[in-house]
């Protein structure tokens, strides 16, 4: 791919935090700003969580192979707006106070999930660097790795556990994700029914 | 803390509203159309909604003495931060999707166990008794409140017209049902028309208020035009938009919320920052405006309803 696509994709991926800085600026940010900031930042985690996990499949069905140069990037604004929304949560929500959020990640359940996805990001984020595959070695970097789902899944449901009544919105992210672990259980699974198969009718003799 | 009396200043009259919004429109928009070009963005997602309806002033608004001294949440806020789902679930979009809305003619049946079963005309309801201006703090179960100059009368005054029959211990409200102007009506997200409901003692109570004003003038259409409920002490829930029938019963109303998610919002609903939402806190609130958030008073502040609930575990009965 030409040179120049990587920082231009690299500015689109702030545009959210543009976005919003822009209308915060221009105080049309609503009534409830903050409320804004923190469902924001929160559905582009998700956003960039599921293009995260798109790539890999995308790239498979359209052998369009240069795009794993970009999987690193947007799982580390997955990482960088689930940031944004945590701060946003321990400082424009609780004001630092340690008391109040340790009760809540202990006693509300979408704040436990939402918290778990967060922590399961960290040492994605920790290992992105070249050194680190390097220093795992591929296989392993490859299972931690796989946190990833797990994170993901957290997410879903951590907005699915926190909306009033309209769970549509927090739907069509897990439909999507949905589709996206489908696909890896089919890839994993296939080769392994066909491998059976093929045994099976290979000649006795 | 600001300290205002409402019948001198009426709310309406503070600052031109419409004189102002246009101004405020134009400049934003100069600013926001130039530089949303040239980010590539649409001027309706980066403008602040602005939606001002042709309300008419409520002539003769008398003062009330349970009005709060407390700082009024701008008129702009409450008219563009909506819970109605008939609407949309999207607080932002009530005002917009509300602004065609048909609030005239409009009657409100007054039927189940009650003497004077009949058709009220919403223009007759209004001239029931002198509307008073009651600015009531306003606490969403969502953990946010606002403080709204309200235009009504006691709900007692319209209860007290229609006699009740003695075993009627209920009061329920229902709002319209009118899928092809609401569309969030036309999703399965609550069940429709919504039903909310008092006990009779509640209902009786003067701080409930039967509302069709706000900010010195009628309703505006995202805020429950053009008749509503405002009870002050029970979470905005409690409060129903554009009625169209009171009901009188011996039987507990199913509140739309209860019957939605029966271990989550109880039928009391009273503001209560000692019993928390299953998923939330209420402990604190987040007053529209304010950076930090406050404390949740017990009865949202109004202590005067405390003998409703005497001998009652609210934690049951929430």
């Amino acid at each position: 791919m030409i040179r120049w696509f990587k920082p231009i994709v690299f500015l689109a991926c702030l545009g959210p935090l543009a976005r919003l800085g822009w209308k915060a600026y221009n105080q049309a940010l609503g009534a409830n700003p903050i409320e804004v900031i923190t469902h924001s930042t929160g559905d582009w985690i998700l956003i960039f969580l599921l293009i995260t996990l798109a790539v890999t499949p995308v790239r498979k069905l359209t052998g369009q192979l240069w795009l794993i140069r970009y999987r690193r990037m947007f799982g580390l604004f997955a990482f960088f707006y689930a940031t944004l929304h945590f701060l946003t949560y321990i400082w424009l929500d609780k004001f630092f106070d340690i008391h109040e959020m340790l009760t809540d990640i202990a006693k509300r359940r979408f704040i436990t999930v939402g918290f778990t996805g967060f922590v399961l990001l960290i040492p994605l984020a920790l290992t992105s660097t070249r050194g680190w595959i390097r220093r795992l070695g591929g296989k392993r970097w490859q299972a931690l790795h796989r946190l990833i789902y797990f994170s993901a899944i957290a997410g879903v449901i951590h907005y699915l556990w926190l909306v009033k009544a309209d769970i549509r919105k927090p739907l069509q992210y897990a439909f999507v994700l949905g589709v996206l672990l489908t696909y890896r259980i089919v890839v994993w699974t296939l080769p392994k029914i066909r491998a059976k198969k093929s045994a099976a009718l290979s000649p006795q003799t | 803390m600001l300290i205002k009396k409402p019948a001198d200043i009426p709310s309406s009259e503070i600052t031109p509203k419409s004189l102002y919004l246009n101004r405020r429109k134009f400049l934003a928009g100069t600013v926001i159309s130039g530089a949303a070009s040239v980010a590539g963005m649409s001027l309706g997602e980066l403008a602040e909604p602005m939606t001002v309806q042709a309300n008419t002033k409520v002539e003769g608004i008398q003062e009330s003495s349970f009005s709060t001294t407390e700082k009024i949440t701008p008129l702009k806020d409450v008219s563009n931060y909506n819970n109605y789902y008939e609407f949309s679930t999207d607080k932002y979009e009530p005002a917009k999707l509300a602004k065609d809305f048909k609030t005239r003619p409009w009657t409100v049946t007054i039927d189940g166990q009650v003497k004077k079963k009949q058709v009220l005309d919403v223009d007759a309801i209004m001239k029931m008794a002198t509307p008073e201006e009651r600015i009531y703090r306003h606490r969403c179960v969502e953990g946010w409140s606002i403080v709204v100059p309200w235009v009504g009368f006691s709900l007692s005054e319209l209860i007290n017209k229609v006699d009740p029959m003695p075993k009627a211990k209920f009061i329920e409200f229902t709002t319209v049902l009118d899928p092809n102007h609401m569309p969030g009506q036309r999703t399965g997200v609550l069940e429709w028309p919504y039903v909310e409901g008092l006990r009779m003692d509640e209902a009786m109570h003067p701080l409930a208020l039967l509302c069709f004003g706000m900010y010195g003038e009628s309703l505006p259409n995202q805020d429950g035009a053009p008749l509503r409920i405002v009870v002050p002490w029970k979470y905005g829930f409690k409060s129903a938009k554009a009625i169209v029938r009171i009901h009188f019963t011996d039987k507990q109303p199913i509140n739309t919320w209860n019957k939605s998610a029966p271990n989550e919002y109880g039928f009391y609903s009273n503001v209560n920052p000692n019993v928390d939402h299953p998923r939330w806190s209420q402990a604190k609130e987040r007053r529209l405006g304010e950076f930090f958030k406050r404390p949740t008073l017990m009865f949202n502040g109004y202590d005067q309803v405390a003998s409703l609930y005497s001998g009652m575990d609210l934690k049951k009965n929430f």
